[in-house]
Parts: structure tokens; sequence; C-alpha cells
């Protein structure tokens, strides 16, 4: 039996040890927005976070994540609006939009490292996420909003507080 | 003349040998009604636990393969390059533990290595460490142990030449390696580092792992104590100022890594290691693990190196940048394919590395002499209970080929230090693989 935090819940799971993370998000816990792309940790797309940062889920067991808080695409932000999101969105970045879920992700806690990203820093930590349909130049775009948009708000908060 | 010298050399092998046999006798001690729990204080019972994490007993002394087993009670597997150990139960059953030894058992169990019938330990048990702790701590021990559940449990038959042979080999074994002892404070330090030194020497036994061995499997001290020695197919990287790290371990690196299992500047406590901080020197007093951190950053002399480590942090950040970020990326397949195993995560940019994102280029695993533990990693990523709590690296034993592996180690080996590169990195890839027993990952896809 593992336990683990997912998107702020406990669950506990009766699946062998050595399961994939993303099968068990899929299969046993019906989160279906977590996608598997290449299955050797090679295209990003099955990304999640796993403590906050960002974790490929193909190819990490069960076993490695008891104890450990998840979040997934569908727990990003209760109501899909996460910075990223909404620039996502504003952008609209996706085209066949299978790989994004797990870009959202990446750039999620891109964010969270390099408050104002860089094309270099950019570059270097979404490098992994693979996009066939080449929507990266939007995909950067969208992260720089994201960031202006984390950074406005959280000056105001702050001068606010 | 000659019948006088074979006489004399008669004499002195009898004199010899009678002495021989009188050093490597010892006495049954008598068996002892189990003490009752009550006998012990509820502060001694805690200052035992705190002695017992400090010796990572339940470590060994506990079943970790096929599923584990029950606290205590023994039949861990210990590799030796002469064949399979398994440990002592040594829960408070008194026909398969230690539940009918006396306190004075115990202590002659740890300082001189005698079970309590008499016979001679094996060195596994690592009484050349626990020999230096005093009658106070063992007393406490006794205590903690004698009120644990009793197990009735046997270990497995040890696949090794003496457990069968007569133990008094071991007795030989003792008279060239092993010298008892309490630890003796060194009056040119403090206190803290004394007392730093008598865990790490004694009950906390580094130099068990960090020091080599030699033949007969005896710590090559003092004369190359801590540097660097192996275990369980890990490299346990030196601890003198031998370690290969640009940035030194100071003690606040230190205190970190061995409190809660990763250092800014080092990275996570990987294999072996990560338990001997998260199951033990995070539940003990922060004084002694500050006492231990003190006295290695004396050890390898980090106040002298310490000067460089700012000019080396710059660099290894610049060098971990530039690759992944500039043309190399077109020219270098080896720097793709990195980049699309690791860097999402091993990226970092300067100043500082992120805790969480480890920067390879400060880490151990790729300025050792061996590829071994980067291997390790990769094949076994670490849990979210390994290294930095809460965070996991996946195990990426499905994902890479040998030759990927070995693509990799070679590429950062190259950019990320400025050390020859490592030899037959195929090779040595398989052989890591073959140290991780079962595949972690199914493939169920």
């Amino acid at each position: 039996m593992i336990k683990f935090k997912l998107n702020g819940r406990d669950v506990s799971l009766d699946v062998p040890e050595d399961t994939p993370l993303l099968w068990a998000l899929r299969d046993d816990l019906g989160l279906t927005g977590t996608k598997f792309g290449c299955g050797v940790g090679q295209c990003g797309a099955c990304t999640v976070h796993v403590g906050g940062r960002a974790t490929r889920s193909c190819i990490t067991p069960v076993s490695a994540i008891e104890g450990a808080e998840v979040t997934t695409i569908e727990g990003l932000d209760p109501e899909g609006n996460h910075p990223v999101q909404e620039a996502w969105r504003d952008i609209q970045v996706p085209q066949c939009g299978y790989c994004q879920s797990g870009q959202i992700m990446q750039a999620a806690s891109l964010l969270t490292d390099y408050p104002s990203p860089t094309d270099e820093e950019i570059d270097g930590v979404m490098g992994g996420s693979l996009c066939r349909c080449m929507t990266y130049i939007r995909i950067r775009k969208a992260i720089k909003q994201a960031a202006a948009a984390m950074q406005s708000k959280n000056s105001g908060e702050t001068s606010n507080g | 003349m000659i019948k006088r010298i074979l006489a004399v050399i008669a004499g002195v092998a009898i004199v010899g040998g009678g002495g021989f046999l009188w050093y490597a006798w010892y006495p049954a001690l008598p068996k002892v009604a189990p003490p009752s729990p009550g006998q012990f204080s509820a502060a001694q019972i805690e200052r035992g636990r705190i002695v017992a994490a400090e010796s990572y007993c339940v470590e060994c002394h506990t079943r970790q393969d096929l599923g584990g087993g029950p606290k205590l009670a023994g039949d861990y597997k210990m590799v030796s390059p002469f064949g399979a150990i398994y440990s002592s139960n040594i829960t408070p059953d008194p026909e398969t533990g230690i539940g009918n030894w006396s306190e004075e058992a115990l202590r002659r169990a740890l300082h001189y290595g005698v079970s309590r019938d008499g016979s001679h330990l094996l060195p596994a048990f690592v009484y050349d460490h626990f020999t230096k702790m005093t009658d106070a701590d063992i007393s406490d021990l006794y205590a903690w142990i004698m009120t644990q559940p009793a197990v009735h449990m046997t270990h497995r038959q040890n696949d090794f030449p003496l457990s069968v042979a007569p133990r008094i080999g071991l007795a030989g074994w003792k008279l060239l390696y092993f010298r008892p002892g309490v630890y003796q404070p060194d009056p040119k330090h403090d206190a803290m580092w004394n007392r730093g030194a008598y865990l790490a020497e004694g009950a906390a036994h580094c130099g068990a792992c960090h020091t080599p061995r030699g033949l007969l499997g005896a710590e090559k001290v003092p004369g190359q104590a801590y540097d660097g020695g192996t275990v369980d197919g890990w490299i346990a990287p030196p601890l003198n100022d031998k370690n290969p790290t640009p940035v030194v371990w100071t003690e606040d690196e230190l205190y970190d890594y061995l409190r809660n299992g990763v250092a800014p500047l080092h990275g996570p406590a990987g294999g072996p290691m990560s338990p001997v901080a998260h199951d033990f020197l995070a539940t003990v007093p922060e004084a002694d693990v500050h006492a231990i951190a003190h006295y290695f950053a004396d050890i390898d002399r980090a106040s002298q190196r310490v000067s460089g480590d700012k000019a080396a942090l710059q660099r290894a950040m610049e060098q971990s940048k530039r690759d992944l970020t500039g043309g190399n990326l077109l020219t270098d397949p080896d720097a793709r394919l990195y980049q699309g195993a690791c860097s999402a995560c091993h990226y970092n940019a300067a100043p500082m590395p992120v805790l969480g994102r480890p920067e390879l280029a400060l880490n151990n695993a790729l300025w050792l002499d061996e590829p071994t533990n980067l291997y390790l990693v990769m094949l076994r990523g670490l849990t979210a209970e390994e290294g930095q709590s809460g965070v996991a690296m996946p195990s990426f034993y499905n994902a890479l080929s040998d030759h990927d592996m070995a693509r990799i180690a070679a590429y950062l080996r190259r950019t990320r230090t400025t050390l020859p590169p490592w030899t037959d990195l195929d090779k040595k890839a398989a052989e890591a693989r073959k140290l991780v027993e079962e595949p972690p990952v199914n493939s169920s896809h």
C-alpha cells in the first residue's frame, strides 16, 4: 500500500511497487490530464510535481513517492487559473495540445526557481519538454507573460501588505 | 648446537602458542534472566535510543532484502569480499536474540568483539569502532535494547569461510588489526571536536565505509583513514582533504547533509548514506550532529581550502549553463541527450544552484575515480524518502541503455570537471546495472 498526497488530498493505492506513477494517476486515480509520451523520460509530456519539483511520472515508480506531495495539471490551480495557464490561454499556445500539460507543469516549476527567466534559462529547463507541433516560440512568450503577471501580482501584494 | 637451536625454536613456539591461546580464549559469561523493562528509567532508555541511533544498530540488524524483517531481529545480508554474512538477532529474545545477555556481556562484545559464549565475533560487527564507546553509553544502550520487542528469529547461514572454520582464526585477525580501548579525548582540541571524534570514530563508525580496507578486511588505519572506501557496490567518498568536490565540505554543508540528507552545494545523500541521515542522525540531539560536522570539517581541512570555493562555484555554474543554452546543442549529440533526459531538473543558472536542482558540476559523483555512484543514481533514482525529503528522482533503468548512460557520464566528466576521462564506460555501465537487482519500473507500456 503506497500512501501519498495528490493535489492536496491523501490517497492510498494498492498497486505493485514498481508501477509507474503515470499509470497510477491515469488508470487507478482517474486523472488523465497527465499524458504518456515516450515512456522513457525524454519528452516531458508526463511531467507532474513531486514535492514541488517537476518530475517525469512515466519512469518514477510509485514506491519512490511514498509520503510525498504530488501535484498534477488538475491540481495546479483549483480553477485552472494558474498564471501559466492564463498566459497559455491568452496566447493560444497549444496546437494539438498533447504535450501541453507537461509543458505547463514544467513551466510552473521553472518560474518557482527563476521568477524572471531569461531565454537561456527557459531553454535550459524547458529543453526536455518536446512539442511536435513546434509551439516553442509561443511557449517562451507565454512563460514570460506568466512571469510578468506573477511578479506584478506579488509586488501588488507586497505594496498592499 | 643444532639441537639447541631447535629446542629454542620449539620453546618459543610453545610459549608463543600458549600466549596466543591465552590471548584468544575468553570464557562464556553466565546467562541471565531477561531484565524486566521496569528496571530501566525512561530517561536511560531515551539516552540509549540516542546511542543506538548514533550507532545505526537497526540498519544492519534488520533484514532489508526479501521485503524486510522485524526491527533488530537480524538476518541483514552483508556482502563482503569473502562471502555473504547475515547479521545477528539482537532483540531481547532469550533463545535467538540476546535476551539472556548481561550488560557485561554486551560491553564485552562491543569492546572486545567476543560473544557471550566466548566465541570471537566477525569484524563485520565493527567492534574496532565500538571499542571506543564509554561504559556509560553502553549501559544506556543495553537499557534501550532490552526494552525493545523480542522477536524469535534466526538468520540465514553465513556463506563465509570463517563461519565454519574455528573462530579462533579471528583471534589471529584481532592480534594483527584490532586495538581495543575506549576513546581518549585529545587535549589539543575543544570539547565539541572531541565529542565529534568520539562519535565518528566510535559509535557512528564512519570509517567502516569511508576508509579503504586491506586484503583481510581491516581498515587501513591510521595511514589511509577516510581516504574513501566502498559499501554495497557504492563508492563511499573520501572524508579527508582528498575529497574531490570543487567546493569543500564546510561544517555547515556537512551538518545539512548529515541532518537533512541534502547539502545545498553538494546535493542529496544517496545509497547507503541516505538512511544514516534520515533514519538516524535526524533523530538525535542537534548538538551531536554539529559535533560530527565540526570534526569532519577539521579532518577535511575545510578552513584551509575554503578560499577557492567562490571561484569554483562560479566556474561550475558557468560550465553548467554554457553547454545547454549555446551552440553546443547543435554540434554535440551528448549534450542533447543530457538536455533531454536530465537538464529539466539539473540545469542551473548562476549564481547559486537551487535546492532540489542539484548541480552535478559540484557533486561528488562526477569527481570520483569511477562513475559507479553516478550510474547507480541514474539506474535507481532517488525516492522521496531518500536524499532531499519529498523530492524524487525517476529511475532511468528502463529509459537509458548502458551506452546512453556511458555517453552522459563521458559528457558530464568532460564538461563539468577538470579531471581525466573515465575509461571503459560502457562496460562499467553494464556492471552497475547488475548491482541493481530488480528493475525498479515495470515495463507496462
